[in-house]
């Protein structure tokens, strides 16, 4: 049982930087419809700016308190995060906004590319570690609980509060849902659309980069390939929860982390990712629209 | 003169010069001018494929003419020419809103929330583009009042208060038209473009539409420009008709002039039955003579 809770904490902690990342591919697609897949690439450029940051602050102000140093480093990986998927947009994304289908996406892969090699070249194709800034370790009734899995989870919870507020309650949210139904109408009614989609891709970015900050602190270390894989990940999750719902893709999120720390857990790690993709097959098969995603109802 | 100044209440508050659309092969409007007077009411009628929506919809942004101009003058004096903006500008600056033939409502957003979001721009400017509007900065807070305030009385004018926090999608038809134009009219414009509002509608629902565009007009001043099938709602409420055949003008004048014009009522109305046989005998005549067969 104290194994299973254990576990759970785990796959808790990991599903919450899944579901960050799979914000930001939820609101891409469902403001644009297209699928972004230099999202992942964008989450390890931020845990990479977090950590370049780590080091400049640490060789400079010896001795600053660690509260403060976290709080730097996202803040400057959330700002080069998103100064990155803002050009990115522009330069790659808008041009190709009129075009057919497939073109945003096959771009998007380039840049994915780009992104991960510009990584490699400027930052070195080796692991870069980091010291554990957070330490400590609770014993609640036999369960470990790490400091960091805590403020991870606390992070999650209060970004997905403000996210939920300015998406529901804000003229900026309320702008965005009306350009993801009818960007044309959108536009008709004074707004700046290709402003509102830049402010989007803003915002998943940021999310992305906090996201990027929390692995890189859980794991103590981060390479130019670590784009990919939880990338992917939390694409599936987003896919999982239903592409284009924000709570969908937090549940799908926190679903993949659970059913990768479980299955770790009592089956072989080999196949965590196999048991991952199949339960997203199979949910797909029987419910294809996600679990809250709403199916497209065409009245006729 | 200086320019801007002495307005007369019925100086020209749209002008379209030489306008042409052209797709392809197709001259869907050919070389049209016309004018549209501040305060005013002023029907665009003709026959289907006359080219009326795509008037509309080069004055909005959503086609750049081929040739034209097209010119506002709002109630200060400012002048734009809507052909050279993008889309949200002129509804942002220019102040013009339109609605559609077929309702392009945000369905999944609340009646109100649709209101709302028609005013994004005052209320964006507010909040200091959110960030000042999420630590509850008191200009926001009295902004996002009043924004609802004007919702609320466009929702009374509509007769939709006590529809207001449905999903727009889940209103009767006649009652998405009357939204369409509450909402165009939460942009605050001086010019309306509407596009058939009363398809679709029953009598009683094109008269309701009928007393709402009159209030429009009566309370805030605002010019309409109309297309319309609707002979009741174009004889009936407005002060001046155009009518287009084939991308061109025929005929220009208040509704009884337009009524009486035999062009208009060859184009549009087509000729009457007993004329009908003459046409045909007279065709008979010509084929006969050019030894041909019918």
């Amino acid at each position: 049982m104290e194994y299973f809770v254990q576990q759970l904490i785990n796959g808790l902690t990991l599903g919450s930087i899944y579901g960050l990342i799979a914000i930001g591919y939820t609101m891409v697609y469902g403001i644009i419809g297209m699928i972004n897949f230099a999202h992942g690439d964008i989450f390890m450029l931020g845990g990479f700016a977090a950590l370049i940051l780590f080091l400049i602050l640490t060789s400079v102000f010896v001795g600053l308190p660690v509260v403060l140093l976290l709080l730097v480093m996202m803040a400057a990986a959330m700002l080069t995060a998103s100064l990155w998927n803002w050009t990115i947009e522009k330069l790659a994304y808008r041009p190709l906004r009129g075009s057919f289908r497939l073109a945003p996406l096959i771009t998007a892969i380039g840049m994915s590319i780009t992104l991960s090699n510009f990584i490699q070249v400027t930052q070195g194709p080796r692991n870069k570690p980091i010291p554990p800034l957070v330490s400590s370790v609770y014993n609640v009734f036999g369960i470990s609980v790490s400091l960091k899995q805590i403020l991870i989870m606390i992070l999650t919870v209060s970004l997905l509060a403000i996210f939920w507020y300015v998406v529901n309650k804000t003229a900026l949210g309320r702008a965005q849902r009306a350009t993801e139904q009818d960007r044309k109408m959108a536009a008709l009614l004074g707004i700046d659309v290709d402003r509102t989609i830049s402010i989007t891709f803003v915002m998943g970015a940021a999310l992305a980069a906090v996201a990027g900050t929390m692995y890189l602190m859980y794991y103590g270390v981060i390479v130019f390939t670590d784009g990919f894989v939880p990338g992917v990940k939390a694409f599936t999750a987003a896919v999982l929860g239903g592409i284009g719902s924000l709570p969908g893709a937090v549940i799908g999120g926190l679903l993949i982390g659970l059913i990768e720390s479980l299955w770790s857990a009592y089956f072989t790690i080999d196949y965590k990712d196999v048991a991952t993709f199949s339960i997203l097959a199979i949910v797909l098969i029987f419910k294809p629209s996600g679990i809250l995603g709403r199916p497209e109802v065409e009245k006729v | 003169m200086a320019a801007g100044a002495n307005l007369m209440n019925n100086d020209p508050i749209l002008k379209v010069e030489h306008l042409s659309m052209r797709f392809g092969g197709l001259m869907a409007i050919n070389d049209l001018s016309f004018e549209a007077r501040r305060g005013d009411i002023t029907a665009l009628i003709g026959p289907n494929g006359a080219g009326k929506t795509t008037v509309f919809n080069c004055i909005t942004g959503f086609y750049k003419p081929t040739m034209g101009m097209i010119s506002m003058t709002q109630q200060s004096g400012k002048k734009f020419l809507l052909e050279r903006m993008p889309d949200f500008e002129i509804t942002r600056d220019a102040k013009v809103a339109r609605t559609f033939q077929n309702i392009r409502m945000f369905s999944g957003l609340t009646v109100l929330e649709n209101l709302l979001v028609a005013q994004h721009n005052m209320l964006m400017r507010a909040s200091g583009y959110t960030i000042l509007g999420l630590f509850g900065y008191s200009g926001y807070r009295r902004a996002k009042e009043q924004s609802i305030e004007i919702a609320k009385h466009w929702l009374e004018k509509a007769d939709l208060i006590e529809r207001a926090d449905d999903p727009a999608g889940d209103l009767p038809y006649g009652a998405q038209r009357r939204l369409e134009i509450a909402r165009a009219m939460c942009t605050g414009p001086e010019f309306l473009c509407l596009d058939e509002p009363a398809a679709g509608l029953n009598p009683r629902e094109s008269q309701a539409l009928n007393e709402l565009l009159r209030s429009i007009r009566k309370d805030t001043g605002t010019s309409i420009l109309l297309i319309e099938h609707d002979m009741s709602v174009v004889m009936g409420i407005s002060d001046h008709v155009i009518v287009l055949e084939y991308g061109q003008k025929i005929s220009d004048g208040t509704p009884d002039e337009v009524k009486n014009d035999p062009k208009v009522i060859a184009a549009y109305l087509g000729v009457e039955d007993e004329e009908v046989e003459e046409v045909i005998e007279q065709i008979v005549e010509i084929e006969t003579k050019q030894g041909g067969q019918i």
